[in-house]
């Protein structure tokens, strides 16, 4: 059983990567990819849906696809590329997609959290080996931020800052 | 200057805790080297050649004396009672051990200082114009701009794993002091033709491997924009910018790859499509950050000619190491830390604490630090200059040097950072003995040399009038001499003028450079016009010939 992090919760994952153990019905997640090839199967898929994002996809290219997702997967293959903070970033201020958006990959430790959580990142599936309690801890680890988040911003403080 | 309120006075002191925990864990054994790496960089700490090297932040220069006591105080205890002021208007420490690291920047966070990103692939020190709010002919005033800038930048939750280190320059007045078109991104302010301010926009200048001068991208960039175009570069940047090479990663191989037209219509489109989420720049923030930066309480004082009847040495002082102000009766005064026989840039605490204490006396208790790797007094009357100058000489800071050759920028060189294939600071030295007759320097007038001890060009070779560059060869020590360099107002990149020289062979080569000047020059020509005038050729054959008077 995968533990993640969702909102500030530690739960179980209630989702399946294509390529895990997949039951008919399950919530599954799959590559942008495999959602354009197997676009008929996905389409009649009775499951919830999520799609993957490699760095490199396009994330505009999902806005059509968005309705009928439940769920944005983004990929960060190390802790140094940060292509999806800007994913992530556009899928929740442009794009409006207000289902789970997901961290996954190498790259989401408990370091980076405070940072995913800040560009619209609701859920975090830690790194292998990542102390989920740590990155749990890690969420509220600053009280401030200089530039405006979900929270709103401080009366007072110019438009760029935020609690 | 700008002032922490408890929001900002939170943020630091959250900032050390979590630095305390990632060295925590790193010296565990739970965070390897290669995961602190980047999280230590982003608090300003180098493994070096000797020992870790700490880099602070002085945001756009300015210190208050309080800070560089504190600076002074933290070189004692931690380091070797001196610090290294650079070209991005830093300082850095050379020696202090890893675990004492989180302790240091607790302290620094108690006078409202941080080391925050002033390494890493993101957005690095915000640096302007050391002249701010005092030259003569500025458009506007960047510091409040920079202050806005730097708070935007600092933890930017989508910036701060960029491809790249990112490099932000803002000036304010039309002589670029601040090397703004060799940044990321340059800003000039401007004013509309209603008097409104405003930016031009450079993107993707930058020196190391492939040296670049910035593309102008946008004409007047309005105020309240100022924060949105700025991440819509970035973005455009963090998405596209090659991640695959980091000799290919930098902002400047983006922009040249896509050309610098496409560049603009897709930062011009990002932008638009961005309106609805990126943050705006009210009037009243601008204002709320313009009131930090207001002018201190000046004296009602009439200009004065303070060097009759003083010695010639204040003279060649006065003369060389300060500047006109915008307020009569003062000047703004270079601290020279060019002294002949010590090391561009450094300043031991002994001389840090002597300046802060002059600082407090003098000018408004406030320091700056310039790209030159020179501090300021930049608020000093005119009739304390006298006792200014007495003071500085008495602490060796007094060198009347200033914008002449010997006003030489280096990076530290093979003696401390890891990546430099060659020394600087000797060779610095060499030029320091090789010019220590006053009269010869001044005669020179204006020659500006900058020296990196490898490609990545942290002293500015490229833009110097006379650039040298370290290199290695079969593991031996030589120098690659450029000529043509230039980053103010009239940026322009140096050009190699033949085979590299033997370390010992430097200054003499820089001195049969100059010899060449002094025998073409027209009256009163500075250096880099004679150049431009004549042409590289008879520098060439002139640095290159072993008996000058024969050639």
């Amino acid at each position: 059983m995968r533990y993640i992090l969702r909102r500030r919760e530690i739960v179980a994952d209630d989702w399946v990567h294509l390529g895990e153990e997949l039951t008919d019905g399950a919530s599954v997640i799959v590559p942008l990819a495999e959602l354009r090839v197997g676009a008929a199967r996905w389409a009649a898929w009775r499951g919830r849906l999520g799609v993957r994002l490699a760095p490199a996809d396009p994330v505009e290219d999902l806005a059509a696809d968005l309705p009928r997702l439940n769920l944005v997967a983004v990929e960060f293959p190390n802790a140094g590329d940060g292509r999806g903070y800007s994913q992530g970033r556009l899928l929740r201020a442009r794009l409006g997609f207000w289902g789970e958006l997901r961290a996954v990959g190498a790259g989401v430790k408990q370091d980076q959290v405070f940072l995913l959580a800040r560009c619209g990142f609701d859920a975090m599936e830690l790194a292998p080996g990542e102390d989920v309690e740590a990155a749990r801890r890690a969420l509220t680890r600053y009280s401030v931020a200089y530039q405006p988040g979900a929270a709103g911003v401080i009366p007072g403080r110019p438009r760029f800052f935020a609690a | 200057m700008y002032r922490y309120d408890e929001l900002d006075q939170a943020f630091v002191e959250e900032r050390v805790a979590e630095f305390r925990d990632q060295t925590r864990r790193h010296l565990a054994g739970e965070l390897s080297e290669d995961e602190f790496r980047p999280l230590r960089l982003r608090n300003g700490l180098y493994i070096q050649r000797h020992a870790p090297m700490l880099r602070i932040a002085i945001p756009y220069g300015l210190l208050r004396a309080a800070q560089l006591r504190k600076l002074a105080d933290l070189s004692r205890r931690y380091d070797r009672g001196y610090g290294h002021f650079t070209t991005r208007q830093n300082l850095q420490l050379n020696w202090p051990a890893l675990a004492d690291v989180p302790d240091i920047l607790a302290e620094l966070a108690s006078v409202q200082m941080h080391a925050i990103q002033t390494s890493g692939n993101c957005v690095r020190n915000v640096t302007a114009d050391h002249m701010a709010g005092i030259a003569l002919e500025e458009i506007d005033d960047p510091r409040p701009y920079c202050e806005i800038v730097r708070q935007w930048a600092t933890l930017h939750p989508e910036f701060t794993y960029l491809p790249r280190k990112f490099k932000i320059a803002i000036t304010g007045s039309p002589e670029d002091r601040a090397a703004s078109e060799v940044h990321d991104i340059g800003l000039h302010l401007r004013r509309s033709a209603i008097g409104e301010p405003g930016f031009a926009v450079l993107v993707g200048g930058g020196l190391g491997r492939a040296p670049v001068i910035g593309a102008l991208i946008r004409d007047f960039l309005p105020l309240a924009d100022l924060l949105a175009y700025l991440e819509a570069i970035l973005r455009v940047y963090n998405r596209h910018g090659r991640r695959d090479n980091i000799h290919k990663a930098r902002i400047k191989v983006l922009v040249k790859s896509l050309g610098a037209a496409r560049f603009r219509d897709e930062v011009e489109a990002e932008w638009q499509a961005g309106r609805g989420s990126a943050p705006v720049l009210t009037p009243a923030d601008v204002e709320r950050m313009r009131e930090f930066f207001r002018p201190p309480p000046y004296e009602a004082l009439a200009d004065r000619d303070v060097t009759p009847g003083r010695e010639p040495r204040f003279a060649a002082w006065y003369r060389y190491n300060t500047r006109a102000h915008r307020v009569p009766g003062y000047r703004a005064v270079f601290v020279s830390l060019k002294a002949h026989g010590a090391n561009p840039g450094d300043a031991t605490a002994a001389q840090m604490e002597a300046l802060a204490d002059l600082a407090e006396r003098v000018s408004f208790g406030l320091i700056r630090t310039t790209h030159s790797q020179n501090l300021l007094l930049a608020d000093v009357p005119q009739h304390r200059l006298y006792e200014v100058w007495r003071e500085l000489d008495a602490h060796g800071l007094a060198t009347p040097n200033i914008g002449t050759l010997t006003d030489l920028i280096a990076c530290p060189g093979l003696d401390f950072c890891s990546l430099a294939n060659a020394g600087t600071l000797g060779v610095a030295h060499d030029i320091q003995r090789h010019f220590d007759d006053l009269d010869y320097l001044y005669d020179l007038g204006n020659i500006e040399i900058k020296m990196s001890g490898c490609m990545n060009a942290c002293g500015h070779h490229h833009v110097g009038h006379i650039g040298i560059l370290g290199v290695d060869k079969h593991g031996e020590e030589w120098y690659q001499i450029s000529l043509g360099g230039s980053a103010n107002g009239y940026t322009a990149l140096g050009e190699v003028i033949g085979p590299s020289v033997p370390k010992h062979e430097v200054a003499a080569t820089v001195g049969r450079i100059v010899e060449v000047y002094r025998a073409l020059r027209a009256e009163d020509e500075p250096f880099i016009e004679t150049l431009r005038r004549v042409g590289l050729d008879p520098f060439r054959e002139g640095a290159y010939a072993l008996h000058p008077q024969a050639a």
